[in-house]
């Protein structure tokens, strides 16, 4: 048989090297249960901002000057100076935001539906190393900028370790590589950030997916899909990766890159959330800001370590509140996994710890009044009694039979025509009836229906209601 | 489970159109990524036109003066030298600077808009080291032939008062002219011709 | 059920009252498309704030791209003598004297829009009264106790700082008591124009940036439908 020379190299390839093989075993033959939905996203945008970290950060590299007299300035230099300098640091900063949103959502997707529990539970270990490596890179590139945020968030939680007794002076100078955080501190950031965490965070992740790819990924329903082979041992309610979910979570990633787009040509800074406004400031160590906050996405940790009066034991506590997150496989002693079919209990638990996470995450922003260190402390509790109670109120909880097979999925954009028809009506202008072939361009001749509208948000009303039970 | 009869065409279309904007995407996203390494503003700020002032000059004095990073010279040459300079053609690779680069009002024997000022870049066109300033005629260490001239240390190479490479050395090429132009009699601007009055 | 909601209902409120800002701050009217405003702003910032103040970060070449004008023309009007297109913005004061005047060096002013926001700028300007116990004779109401003398006291003139009493308390206004060159409505304008200068100078990128924005945002939606009809396509195929 002729083959053409392109074909030929791609044979002398695979001959070598066993790309066929591993793009059959993990993604044209590697099966994932059909009923994915929008929680499924977060995973593969995940790895997206992962890459645009990588490469956004590099080309920064390239102008980034991390020396304590120079670092703020390289960074106007690549905002004013630099060709495309400025798109380059937007990309990263909001990327960094972006992360800690999709990683958050994605590690609640695991929460809901139980893909921690066994045989998962190493993807969820792998997966909170990186959540840890995550934290660390992130707190590490917030100090390049060298503005006043960077340095007096770096000083405030890098002396946190000097709360250790005994060895945490000498800790927090070895760490500091220098009395008070400064041009030491930054250079040796600087090496962990760019290369160090980076090259941790690669690996990790490979192991995370390679551990996912071995035992199979969760679903919705939270039933294991390998039950249920075809004479071909392919599993019935199994779909192959590729083309279905590489189609798919392309247009997550539209999706995706339309808000980050938004978000970077428009309001890259987010009211200060993503770049805070003291930050424009360069840092000065004799001058502490009003409110040292750290970045949004440490902001539950930092309530929960101020909440606790005693400095040690607040360490304590907001390292605690990661470490809780590791055990999460053990505390639940429940064999069901999806959150569709636990208990109402459960479920208001969870509504208890999301609110508490949110809540935390605010009060973290802001000063620690009276007030707010009371409210702090209510919330911290919650938060770890929703992990430290489960050994006790996930075994006898009263949970709903959990089916054989997955359950049919609905997604948004098919009930889409339908709650548009019920929520319009017909301009009386118009003559078409429903069913009319010609029905579907009367879009444009229609107007708002007020008693659909009440039926609709009762009906949603009605709905989260019953969902808590 | 995959039908038999699906639409492959419609298929193929959208696959091909997704890919082809896609692309579209990822060169729009390259242009920034490979532009950021172009020169900065702050670069082309560093490499912005340098005045000299030649007023106090004397004869056979070289001046250099930095100009985008590199060293600029300025010579005053003398009557003999501009004399010396015609009979040197035979020995030289390229004496009408046919291959070299230089501005038009620079493509002359003596290689400059006055004769009796020489500006070049002083830099090698070997390698790039900067040669020395050898005006005296067959010094002990050149040999009888050398009839004053720029000479490199890092090959051997030999340049002319015109900045003319000789035949058998490693450069390839005569000295680079950079574009200048006179303010007035007694001020250069380098890094702009003459054309170009002003930005 | 319902007396959790309760209880977030009025844990939501308590947190109203927030530790804010006591000065009600002017809004500015900001524009950074109206070059003609950028141009005077430019002007005001090289006459009454570069003695003291550095805009580091800015060049006199990027004021003459942004704004259409010609380079020589920037190089006249706006910069200081002698100065050079790629110039940026320093000031002539030097660290030494500043401390010694001052108490602290002037601070740059190129990222101030960005850290104190328009709103608070153009106040701060707007603010100033006499206080015989200040060593320059003015305070500020926006800045307590600023070691920064007031630059524009000639076009405003000079503000008197009365009690009143309301209702909400006791709180500080402002009142002209000598008139300057420039009427309240010239004076409003002029700060108006630096603030709006101080605003592009934190980030002249932005109406480029905003601009563009709308074609990638285009491009991604096209990307979006094409990929969602695809998967449509495909996922016909499941059930």
């Amino acid at each position: 048989m002729k083959i053409g020379r392109f074909a030929q190299t791609g044979n002398w390839i695979l001959a070598r090297f066993p790309l066929a093989k591993v793009w059959e075993e993990h993604m044209t033959h590697y099966y994932a249960p059909k009923n994915f939905n929008i929680w499924y996203f977060f995973g593969s945008l995940a790895l997206l901002v992962l890459v645009n970290q990588f490469v956004t950060g590099i080309l920064l590299t390239m102008n980034y000057k991390p020396d304590a007299k120079l670092a703020f300035d390289s960074v106007e230099y690549i905002m004013r100076d630099v060709h495309w300098g400025w798109l380059i640091r937007y990309m990263h900063s909001t990327g960094a935001s972006a992360f800690f949103i999709v990683v958050y959502l994605h590690m609640f997707r695991g929460v809901m539906y139980g893909s921690f529990k066994k045989p998962r539970e190493l993807i969820w270990i792998f997966g909170m190393l990186i959540f840890v490596c995550l934290m660390a890179e992130a707190f590490m590139g917030y100090l390049l900028p060298w503005g006043q945020m960077s340095y007096w968030g770096a000083q405030v939680i890098i002396s946190l370790f000097s709360a250790i007794p005994v060895i945490g002076e000498d800790l927090s100078l070895w760490v500091r590589g220098d009395y008070v955080v400064s041009d030491a501190t930054l250079n040796r950031f600087f090496a962990f950030h760019v290369i160090s965490v980076p090259l941790v965070l690669v690996m990790l992740v490979f192991m995370h997916i390679v551990a996912l790819h071995e035992v199979g990924s969760n679903n919705p329903d939270g039933i294991e899909i390998k039950k249920y082979k075809d004479e071909n041992g392919i599993p019935l309610d199994g779909i192959p990766f590729h083309p279905y979910y590489t189609v798919k979570d392309i247009v997550g990633v539209a999706v995706f890159l339309l808000f980050f787009a938004t978000v970077i040509f428009y309001m890259p800074e987010m009211g200060g959330y993503f770049l805070e406004h003291a930050n424009f400031i360069p840092a000065d160590p004799m001058k502490t800001p009003e409110h040292i906050a750290p970045v949004w996405y440490f902001t539950p940790f930092y309530a929960i370590l101020r909440a606790i009066p005693d400095k040690f034991a607040g360490v304590i506590g907001m390292g605690g509140a990661i470490v809780v997150l590791f055990l999460l496989p053990w505390l639940d002693r429940n064999p069901v996994k999806s959150i569709r079919y636990r208990s109402g209990f459960y479920k208001k638990a969870l509504l208890l710890f999301v609110i508490s996470f949110f809540c935390l995450g605010y009060l973290g922003t802001q000063p620690a009044t009276p007030t707010a260190t009371l409210f702090a402390r209510i919330f911290t509790v919650i938060y770890f009694g929703f992990f430290l109670l489960m050994p006790l109120y996930t075994r006898w909880e009263k949970t709903k039979p959990v089916p054989q097979r997955v359950t049919e999925e609905h997604g948004f954009d098919e009930q889409l025509p339908a709650l548009l028809e019920e929520i319009t009506e017909l301009k009386p202008a118009s003559s078409l009836e429903i069913g009319d072939p010609a029905f579907r361009s009367s879009f444009f001749n229609r107007r708002p229906n007020p008693d659909g509208i009440v039926k609709a948000i009762t009906r949603l009303a009605k709905n989260l209601k019953e969902s808590l039970d | 489970m995959i039908n038999e009869g699906v639409d492959k065409s419609k298929r193929q279309f959208l696959t091909s159109a997704l890919t082809v904007v896609g692309a579209v995407g990822t060169g729009y996203l390259a242009v920034p990524f490979l532009s950021q390494m172009q020169p900065s503003v702050k670069a082309m700020a560093a490499g912005a036109p340098v005045t000299v002032d030649i007023s106090k000059m004397e004869t056979g004095q070289l001046l250099r003066v930095e100009w985008r990073g590199k060293p600029v010279w300025i010579l005053n040459r003398t009557p003999e030298v501009l004399e010396t300079l015609k009979s040197l053609d035979s020995q030289l690779r390229d004496p009408k600077s046919e291959e070299s680069s230089q501005p038009e009002a620079s493509k002359n024997p003596g290689r400059s808009i006055k004769p009796e000022v020489f500006v070049a870049v002083g830099l090698c066109t070997h390698l790039g080291c900067s040669p020395t300033f050898r005006p005296e005629i067959a010094p002990h260490d050149l040999g009888e032939n050398w009839k004053g001239g720029f000479f490199c240390p890092c090959h051997g190479s030999w340049f002319d008062l015109a900045g003319r490479v000789y035949q058998g050395v490693p450069a390839p090429t005569n000295l680079e002219i950079p574009p200048y132009r006179y303010i007035n009699d007694t001020q250069i601007i380098v890094g702009e011709a003459p054309e170009e009055k002003g930005a | 059920m319902k007396t959790l909601l309760t209880l977030l209902l009025l844990t939501s409120l308590s947190f109203g009252t927030n530790a804010s800002e006591d000065i009600n701050l002017q809004k500015a009217r900001i524009d950074i498309n109206d070059k003609t405003s950028l141009l005077r702003g430019a002007k005001h910032f090289v006459t009454y704030c570069l003695g003291c103040h550095s805009a580091k970060y800015m060049r006199y070449l990027r004021i003459a791209l942004d704004t259409g004008v010609n380079e020589k023309v920037v190089l006249k009007e706006i910069a200081p003598e002698g100065a050079s297109i790629y110039d940026q913005l320093h000031s002539a004061m030097n660290k030494h004297d500043a401390e010694k005047w001052f108490g602290t060096q002037p601070p740059d002013l190129s990222l101030i829009a960005r850290s104190r926001g328009q709103d608070w700028l153009y106040s701060y300007l707007k603010s100033y009264y006499t206080d015989t116990k200040r060593p320059f004779g003015v305070n500020n109401l926006v800045f307590p106790d600023t070691a920064m003398p007031n630059p524009l006291w000639q076009l405003q003139g000079e503000q008197h700082a009365e009690q009143r009493k309301t209702i909400w308390g006791e709180h500080a206004e402002l009142v002209l008591a000598e008139e300057g060159s420039l009427s309240e409505r010239e004076f409003d304008v002029m700060v108006n124009d630096l603030v709006n200068f101080l605003v592009y100078v934190g980030e002249p990128i932005k109406v480029e940036r905003e601009s563009m924005g709308k074609y990638v945002l285009l491009f991604f939606s096209i990307f979006f439908i094409l990929a969602y009809l695809l998967k449509k396509e495909y996922w016909k195929d499941i059930h």
